[in-house]
């Protein structure tokens, strides 16, 4: 059924839905590669600052275009119209993960933000190790979202 | 969820790994960009092998579970227009990433080499090996091809 809704898509809908996949493909690989360089870090100070630094250069970024596409195509295919209780699972899924999504990468980047610093006195590695177990639990709930919304599941 | 809405979830799950790869790849081109030593060089090896996993799961998952969707799934066709396209760059995305591996394999291969010899300090010819424009520039040829399969997946032309 989804599949056949994707083919009946209007036309119009296609770029905010472009933006809004772009963005989350932008946010898991920030995940991914932030919470890798960290994990495999050894306390290495460069490697936990490009960790750090993906996910704020990358990961953030994304999660803006994506959170910005979410709420596009969302109005476009009126389901802010809708009551809440109304809407199909899969969106609120994607509500449910996107927003504490954004509280936890924030969480995440202002830990790592003091850990970058304190690595200057050689200590900080554990506030970027917390980071990295957020970004790796952020990771994990991004990829049941894509789940939810590519397969809709009601 | 029909066993198609799952094929479809595990190919859009290949897609965004085959992305999350590319960003991973390009985080390290620019890395590897100020890398002059073999120490620093190596270090990156394990987070290179994450992103080769993740580029592996998107190529094979986006071709198989893709080819699949298209014989099962009712008002596609194999031969439709958007479907050609997508399977052309597909192919086009893998011999240009593969290219790009190659590229950066060369800077790995030569730390590995400087280390072995016992030389640990700046190497001004890893330096060089790590600032392969020719990768740079496959690397990017790659990730373009693969924004035109999302596009071409989102607007499906000739659908």
């Amino acid at each position: 059924m989804s599949t056949l809704l994707a083919v009946s898509r209007p036309t119009e809908w296609n770029f905010p839905l472009f933006v809004h996949v772009l963005g989350a493909m932008i946010l898991v690989g920030g995940l991914l590669t932030g919470a890798s360089a960290i994990a495999f870090a050894r306390g290495n100070a460069r490697m936990l600052r490009l960790g750090y630094w993906t996910l704020l250069a990358v990961a953030l970024p994304g999660w803006i275009v994506m959170f910005g596409g979410a709420n596009w195509i969302s109005a476009k295919e009126g389901w802010d119209d809708l009551p809440e209780e109304a809407q199909p699972t899969w969106i609120g899924i994607g509500w449910t993960v996107a927003l504490p999504a954004a509280l936890l990468l924030l969480i995440s980047l202002i830990l790592g933000g003091i850990g970058v610093r304190r690595l200057r006195d050689g200590k900080g590695s554990g506030l970027l190790k917390a980071a990295m177990v957020i970004a790796w639990i952020i990771l994990a709930a991004a990829l049941v979202a894509v789940w939810a919304m590519a397969g809709k599941p009601d | 969820m029909s066993f198609d809405d799952w094929i479809l979830a595990l190919h859009v799950l290949s897609a965004f790994a085959y992305v999350a790869g590319i960003v991973l790849f390009w985080v390290l081109v620019v890395a590897v960009r100020k890398t002059d030593t073999p120490d620093g060089t190596i270090r990156m090896s394990p987070v290179v092998k994450v992103g080769n996993a993740s580029i592996g799961i998107g190529v094979g998952g986006t071709i198989v579970f893709g080819i699949w969707l298209a014989f099962s799934v009712g008002g596609y066709d194999i031969w439709d227009l958007w479907i050609i396209a997508a399977l052309v760059l597909w192919a086009l995305a893998a011999a240009t990433g593969q290219r790009t591996g190659v590229e950066y394999t060369a800077g790995m291969t030569k730390a590995q080499e400087l280390r072995a010899a016992g030389q640990d300090g700046a190497s001004a010819e890893l330096l060089a090996i790590n600032r392969t424009q020719r990768g740079l520039q496959m690397h990017a040829l790659s990730s373009l091809i693969v924004l035109l399969i999302l596009i071409d997946m989102i607007w499906k032309p000739g659908a």
